[in-house]
């Protein structure tokens, strides 16, 4: 299965980058990690983050980095390039605790037509 | 959450203040009252959640199992947060909560449990929170619910919650209760 992996929305901890791409990793035959945060700084993080994680885990994958609106690019990119599946982390939480889903996951859940797995 | 959160340029309130002791539409004797911080009281709070419907649960809380409810109620039971308790008798029927949110204002939520509901326990218990926030100095709340929970967003409406963000999966409600310092 060819997946897909989006990290880098607004609520993405360095923990939930990690386990959404160990996530990926269990079901992929061909893993691609895209870094959807185009401000430098983030992206500087977000790539350190990435390559820790893979490093880790000795998971093997492809990583590219996205400009423009996360979600719409995600989306194209899925369906352009035959991906199976897409990957997000989807267990933020308010301070109450209660579980929110940030606008670009939700955009990508509703535009997808691939399946799309959030990851808690 | 996002630190630029909208809110009312209008104060609402004032909210009576706990405790706060009524007759429920049933009958029972009720009294809402700040958590005191003893084990007892902690204890019939999980009792509470323990039992509470899986089907009233939002967004993830109350969550299912025992052990992380404890987990939770450890979290928004913390000495920074505001906790109110509506009883019958010794049994928790319901519970409000103010949870800081970094950003200086504060996240609700209200649980009433299922044989408790529909008894205009949860209007008390939302109003008496407001006025305990009110009269800790607490300026500005904001609260997600799930858009389908019309009883729920009609309750907000009620004591003065305008809705402040309809793009999400959730919608984002907010009251002010003092104008800002």
């Amino acid at each position: 299965m060819n997946v897909l992996v989006g990290v880098g929305s607004p609520t993405d901890s360095p923990a939930a980058i990690e386990r959404t791409i160990q996530r990926a990793a269990r079901v992929a035959d061909e893993l691609t990690v895209a870094i959807l945060d185009p401000d430098a700084a983030t992206d500087e993080s977000l790539t350190a983050t990435v390559t820790a994680t893979l490093d880790a885990h000795d998971i093997t994958a492809t990583t590219r980095h996205i400009e423009g609106q996360p979600g719409s690019e995600l989306v194209d990119i899925a369906e352009s390039e035959g991906f199976d599946e897409i990957v997000l982390a989807g267990g933020q939480t308010s301070p109450m605790g209660k579980i929110t889903i940030d606008k670009m996951v939700e955009f990508v859940l509703l535009n997808a037509h691939t399946t799309v797995t959030l990851v808690r | 959450m996002n630190s630029d959160r909208r809110y009312p340029e209008t104060v609402s309130g004032p909210f009576e203040e706990p405790p706060v002791r009524f007759t429920d539409r049933e009958g029972r004797d009720i009294e809402i009252r700040p958590y005191d911080g003893s084990d007892e009281e902690y204890e019939a709070l999980a009792a509470m959640y323990v039992e509470f419907d899986p089907s009233d649960r939002a967004q993830g809380i109350p969550p299912g199992r025992e052990a992380r409810v404890r987990t939770w109620l450890d979290g928004i039971l913390a000495a920074d947060c505001y906790n109110l308790i509506a009883w019958d008798g010794d049994t928790a029927a319901g519970h409000s909560t103010l949870v800081p949110d970094g950003d200086g204002d504060y996240e609700l939520a209200i649980f009433v449990l299922q044989d408790y509901q529909e008894a205009g326990i949860g209007t008390h218990l939302i109003e008496s929170l407001l006025g305990y926030g009110n009269s800790e100095g607490i300026n500005c709340v904001w609260l997600t619910v799930e858009r389908w929970n019309h009883a729920a967003v009609s309750l907000y409406e009620k004591v003065g919650f305008e809705t402040t963000g309809a793009e999400s999966f959730e919608l984002e409600m907010a009251i002010r209760l003092a104008e800002d310092d």
